[in-house]
């Protein structure tokens, strides 16, 4: 069984509203050092027979969408 | 005419559609679950509001991969009418069938609220019967529409910017464009325009008890569609 770890990152042209809110709520905290935060989302995925293309397959077909996200894989050591 | 409303796990406006359909502009119209693999027999589609599979990873993302999906990518093909309303579009959008994507809205909020819309369009039968400016409701967390400037320019040029929210009396500024689309963008169709999505829910305007019947100028296409 291998353990995949999915980024799925929204492209760096678009706004990120949940982003926005969150970097607000870190500079109202006192955190003035910071510009920006962008939210994303992690997948764990665990396969049988692990196959890079098979997972990307999985990628492309749902877990992201390419009009505005972009993802990359991280395979964790067995 | 013999309209399919479709319905997935989480669709919530099914019944607004047949209610809408059937009781106020007089065509048929039956509930058909995503499982299906077959439309024969239908002439329309349409794609409901709601939270399809709990809008889990991107709303209408499993939706659009659902097997009846299949069947619509077809129907779509042969030119045939399609309407997505709110979910329904996010579906479309997710399918590949309309361009672009829907993203959470600019304020973060879930809006629920009336909005001034205007056709631009002269390509599509959805758009065929509306003059002037509608009063439609909104309901939707993620419905600021984005597309590539590739992709804008061409929905601009080419009539195929369905809705584009408006100024209307009692709005204040900034207000016309509620959830941040990329220009002000309401509803988008597709190269041929028989596949319309749009985030304004027409079907809850069709009679004066609601309120008002702004709805019917689209849902009316579906009698112009019967002849």
């Amino acid at each position: 069984m291998t353990t995949v770890r999915v980024y799925v990152t929204l492209k760096p042209s678009l706004l990120d509203s949940a982003g926005r809110t969150v970097a607000g709520a870190l500079q109202k905290l006192g955190f003035d050092e910071l510009n920006e935060a962008r939210i994303g989302k992690l997948i764990e995925l665990k396969v049988r027979d692990y196959d890079e293309k098979r997972v990307k397959e999985m990628c492309d077909k749902l877990l992201a969408n390419p009009v505005i996200e972009d993802y990359r894989l991280e395979v964790q050591p067995a | 005419m013999r309209v399919a409303i479709l319905r997935f796990p989480g669709s919530n406006c099914d019944q607004d559609a047949l209610y809408s359909l059937r009781d106020d502009i007089g065509v048929q119209a039956q509930y058909v679950w995503q499982d299906e693999s077959s439309l024969s027999g239908y002439d329309a589609v349409w794609l409901p509001g709601g939270f399809s599979f709990g809008d889990y990873l991107r709303c209408g993302a499993m939706a659009s991969r659902a097997p009846v999906m299949q069947e619509v990518r077809r129907f779509a093909a042969e030119g045939r009418p399609v309407i997505g309303v709110c979910n329904g579009f996010q579906v479309l959008c997710e399918a590949g069938l309309l361009p672009g994507a829907l993203m959470a809205n600019i304020g973060q909020k879930f809006l629920c609220q009336d909005v001034y819309v205007r056709s631009e369009s002269n390509i599509s039968i959805w758009t065929a019967g509306v003059h002037g400016v509608l009063k439609l409701p909104i309901a939707h967390g993620e419905g600021r529409y984005v597309a590539d400037p590739e992709t804008l320019e061409r929905l601009e040029g080419s009539g195929r910017i369905a809705f584009r929210y408006v100024d209307g009396p009692g709005l204040v500024d900034g207000d016309q464009n509620p959830n941040g689309s990329m220009n002000a963008i309401a509803g988008v169709l597709n190269e041929r325009g028989n596949v319309m999505g749009l985030m304004p829910h027409p079907e809850r305007r069709t009679r004066a008890l609601l309120g008002a019947t702004d709805g019917l100028s689209i849902m009316n296409a579906f009698l112009a569609l019967a002849v």
